[in-house]
């Protein structure tokens, strides 16, 4: 299969004009568009979120009403979460896996065309709730039942469809890069010699392969129950509201992972480049990760520790919780141990890598808080949870998606970027993340809900601090937006190797990459 | 041995928290509350608890994880000449960095279980509250003892305008309810939870309890409160577009203030339903619901009956207020699903919905149709439809 794959144009350059972009099957062609797409995505998740923080940043309503707030933070979550950062370690897993490992190109090219060219219809008929009378959708984006199917604005049915096409885009990607993998790797490219961002991603695949249909089935069980007359999720008509949360959270916490995992990946890669030192503990990192995949299909119940679950229930699933700290703290300490005795440099990439190791940890610590189960009866739905997963999302996912474009960035457009602008970006990011998250742990603590338009006066203060933090750190991505476009056009030209201390085979190729990479196998030794 | 530790730990954070806090005065603003709370009762006090031990859990294995980091970023920098070691792996660290969180997360573990199987012993409570998650507002039906049974909502009392910025935020904005939950001190009491239309959840910080509000099922909670006081707290779980405007505010008072209460909204329950079981005639009737009428229907239907079309429906000549009076009853009772027009049968007493259906159909805009709705029929309805 590997060799038998190889088209007649393989040493013509890309197509001319529109066309190259909607017709392309090569991976690199599509990387980009997957990388472009989710940047948008970002900018516009990232739109939503500053009008939430505007909205925050007194109390009494100032700017919208308390409907459209409840739209905006629905949007913002599922636009950051299925538009922004699943799209792009899709974007990357496109650039980065063949040549990683060594292949022509993506197992299953054509497809890989249309996973893409899925999303953007799908956010289109997403967005486009926003312009309807009914307004876009409004119940979160776990989009708890019965608020979501009996209770629910007319376009909840624009939603349902377009979760179905994400889902179809997101199988379809995740069935590709298992394929890939699988399938395509240049001789003696063993499983236990794959860098270990192919490695993440393969894992990440199979969850995304396992899940994306439970998240399918249960937008299906509320299109029937709102269109068809079925009631899995009414009381009233013998179904069961908890039901859903069940389901939902059987999808949605292997998702937190499907947007962790690429990142341990990516962060793995960047310490051990700027470290000058191999990987510490590679083969306990390929076992941690996939402990932490495989737990996380019985964990999903901590999120629903609230809904009255019988003691023994809330017991194994706070065990079982607490367990996921083991190999994640194994993750940890091996970076950790990297960097030990290794010969440092800090160039954006490692700043972005190592604010990911500080911050993420941060995270952790409380999500271990959080799956003390009676503890979390004080932390639940109220902005620790917000504090916590978005600590684990953006200074992790986030910052590793930057950290992984500043890293490949000379890779793919073959010119270095501004490294000063660069520290610029990485040090407003930083301080603009804390100062937007931290003081949200205090108000989680001292009692604010999540999810509320308004808010009594003791949480003024930290509301107020937390919305200034978000429009530095909302306005400093236009910096990245500038810099990363000023590399594309142009700047100091970038050798093949790119970094010093970088190793694999990615780096073995020119800068900008050819086209075509790999079309001959290499020879690994 | 454990307590005097907590103490000295709970010192220490205080210390922590008091010098960041002493900064504060310096930029202008107050002290605001940092770390949960203790709470009032036992239950909350060993939460805050196992959060301040797992928090110094987590201080200690922060301060050596990012410790080692800090020394290796400053320590093995390029820029100063750092040579890359060539180790990659070792066993035995990796057992050493696995074992060591795993026997601290099963010492963790223990007190959790402890506290956990605590919040679910709802035994022997001395008197029953069904909580309803309505939206937006919580009703309150007392179960326990004998006499008339007493059951109210507590609606959000903080006035629009002060949301809306016209006036100035009270000191317990948006915290503040017309009619509080009232409990007594030194009691076990037992709350059964479950909404009528979406999941809420019932959250008062200072009992530690959070507990789903769901249609179609019953949740238990239990409380006992060691501190007379005024306690409060918020729905928890997205409900709707007024999911922020419903709290929850709990009054907490001696036994025998809380029996002369108890008292006093049985008396005020029994002639209610004195009233409503008396004759009425058409006139006292047309009179209770022109009261009823201007204060919850006016802003929509208009003191005319002509309403604000198309928003709001004219109820002068409308089928509906002049046809078949079930079919009116019905509207009131029950409101129409997806529309301004909420479901009255809950929030109103039988005498004022018979009064406002009467007033509507007699006395209001060009509406004569000369018939009547009694409050005893009334209740036989919403009896019927449960
Ligand atoms: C928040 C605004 C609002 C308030 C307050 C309100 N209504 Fe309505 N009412 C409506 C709307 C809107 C409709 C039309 C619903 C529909 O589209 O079917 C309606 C319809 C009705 C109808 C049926 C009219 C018809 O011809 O279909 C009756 C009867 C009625 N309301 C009675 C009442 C009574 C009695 C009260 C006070 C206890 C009340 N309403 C308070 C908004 C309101
Ligand atoms: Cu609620």
């Amino acid at each position: 299969m590997a060799t038998g794959h190889g088209h007649d144009d393989h040493h013509h350059g890309p197509a001319k004009g529109i066309t190259r972009w909607l017709y392309t099957t090569n991976h690199k062609d599509i990387g980009t568009m997957y990388l472009v797409f989710s940047l948008a995505m970002f900018l516009l998740g990232g739109t939503f979120a500053l009008v939430i923080r505007a909205e925050l940043f007194q109390p009494g309503l100032q700017f919208v009403t308390p409907n459209f707030f409840n739209q905006m933070t629905t949007m913002h979550g599922l636009v950051m979460v299925f538009g922004a950062v699943m799209p792009a370690f899709v974007g990357l897993a496109n650039w980065m896996i063949p040549m990683m490992i060594g292949a022509p190109d993506m197992a299953l090219p054509r497809m890989n065309n249309w996973s893409f060219w899925i999303l953007p219809f799908a956010f289109l008929m997403l967005s486009s709730t926003l312009f309807m009378d009914s307004g876009a959708p409004n119940f979160g984006w776990t989009f708890y039942a019965p608020l979501s199917t009996t209770y629910a604005p007319s376009s909840v049915t624009f939603f349902i469809f377009a979760v179905h096409m994400m889902g179809v885009s997101s199988i379809m990607g995740s069935i590709n890069i298992i394929a890939t993998i699988q399938n395509l790797r240049a001789p003696g490219m063993t499983y236990m010699k794959m860098p270990l961002f192919v490695w993440t991603w393969l894992i990440t695949a199979y969850l995304l392969l396992a899940v994306m249909p439970v998240l399918a089935g249960v937008v299906t069980m509320m299109l029937f129950d709102i269109h068809f007359g079925t009631s899995f999720f009414s009381a009233a008509g013998g179904g069961d509201p908890v039901l859903f949360q069940h389901v939902f959270w059987f999808f949605g916490h292997p998702e937190v992972y499907i947007m962790i995992l690429p990142a341990f990946g990516v962060v793995s890669e960047i310490v051990s480049t700027f470290s000058r030192k191999r990987l510490f503990g590679y083969d306990s990192m390929v076992y941690a990760t996939s402990s932490i995949a495989f737990l996380s299909f019985i964990v999903w119940a901590h999120h629903m520790f609230t809904t009255g679950m019988p003691l023994a229930g809330e017991l194994f699933f706070m065990y079982a919780t607490m367990l996921i700290a083991v190999p994640t703290g194994v993750k940890v300490f091996n970076w950790i141990a990297t960097m030990f005795k290794g010969s440092i440099s800090f160039e954006t990439p490692m700043l972005f890598a190592i604010a990911f190791v500080v911050l993420f940890t941060m995270g952790g610590f409380t999500g271990l808080m959080l799956a003390i189960s009676p503890a979390d009866f004080q932390y639940q739905d109220t902005y620790f949870v917000v504090a916590h997963f978005h600590y684990v999302l953006v200074p992790g996912a986030v910052f590793s998606i930057m950290a992984a474009t500043y890293y490949w960035l000379p890779k793919w457009t073959g010119n270095m970027y501004d490294e000063n602008l660069g520290r610029l970006h990485f040090w407003l990011s930083f301080i603009g993340i804390n100062v937007l998250f931290f003081p949200q742990h205090f108000l989680g603590l001292a009692g604010m809900p999540r999810r509320i338009p308004d808010y009594a006066l003791q949480f003024a203060d930290f509301n107020m601090l937390s919305s200034i933090g978000a429009f530095i750190f909302g306005f400093s991505q236009l910096l990245f937006v500038f810099i990363v476009i000023k590399a594309a056009r142009g700047g100091k030209k970038a050798t093949a190797e790119v970094w010093d201390g970088s190793h694999g085979l990615e780096w073995t190729v020119p800068s900008p990459a050819p086209y075509h990479t790999f079309s001959t196998p290499p020879v690994i030794k | 041995m454990l307590p005097t530790i907590k103490k000295t730990v709970n010192k220490l954070w205080s210390g922590v928290a008091l010098t960041l806090l002493a900064a504060l005065p310096a930029l202008g603003l107050a002290a605001p509350q940092m770390n949960m709370t203790q709470g009032v009762t036992d239950i909350s006090r060993d939460t805050y608890g196992l959060h301040m031990t797992i928090i110094w859990v987590c201080v200690a294995i922060a301060v050596i994880v990012y410790g080692v980091l800090v020394f290796s970023l400053i320590k093995y920098r390029k820029s100063k000449g750092a040579v890359p070691a060539t180790f990659y792996h070792s066993t035995k660290a990796e057992i050493v960095w696995t074992l060591i969180p795993f026997i601290i997360l099963i010492a963790m573990a223990i007190p959790a279980t402890q506290v956990l199987t605590a919040t679910y012993d709802t035994s022997d409570a001395k008197l029953d509250v069904l909580i309803t998650g309505y939206q937006w507002r919580w009703q309150y039906r007392y179960l326990s003892g004998d006499g008339q049974e007493v059951v109210f909502f507590s609606n959000l009392s903080t006035p629009q305008e002060q949301i809306d910025n016209k006036a100035e935020k009270g000191e317990h904005y948006l915290l503040e309810v017309d009619e509080p939950l009232v409990i007594p001190v030194h009691t076990k009491v037992r709350f059964l939870l479950t909404a009528a239309d979406v999941i809420h959840s019932w959250w008062v910080p200072a009992f530690a309890i959070k507990k789903d509000a769901i249609p179609g099922f019953v949740n238990e909670a239990w409380v006992n409160v060691n501190e007379p006081g005024i306690y409060r707290g918020q729905c928890a779980e997205l409900c709707g577009q007024q999911h922020g405007f419903m709290p929850i505010v709990v009054k907490v008072v001696e036994q025998a203030e809380f029996d002369a209460w108890l008292a006093e909204k049985q008396a005020a329950a029994a002639a209610i339903a004195e009233l409503t079981s008396r004759e009425w005639t058409q006139e006292q009737l047309i009179a209770e619901g022109q009261t009823t009428y201007n204060t919850f229907c006016v802003a929509c239907h208009q003191p005319t009956g002509l309403g604000l079309p198309p928003a709001f429906p004219a109820l002068s000549g409308s089928p509906v207020a002049t046809g078949p009076i079930e079919k009116h009853i019905d509207v009131v009772l029950h409101g129409r699903a997806g529309t301004a027009m909420a479901a009255y049968g809950a929030l109103l007493n039988p005498i004022q919905l018979a009064g406002v259906i009467t007033f509507e159909r007699n006395a209001l805009g060009s509406n004569r149709v000369g018939d009547m709705v009694t409050p005893a029929e009334i209740l036989q309805a919403q009896q019927a439809a449960q």
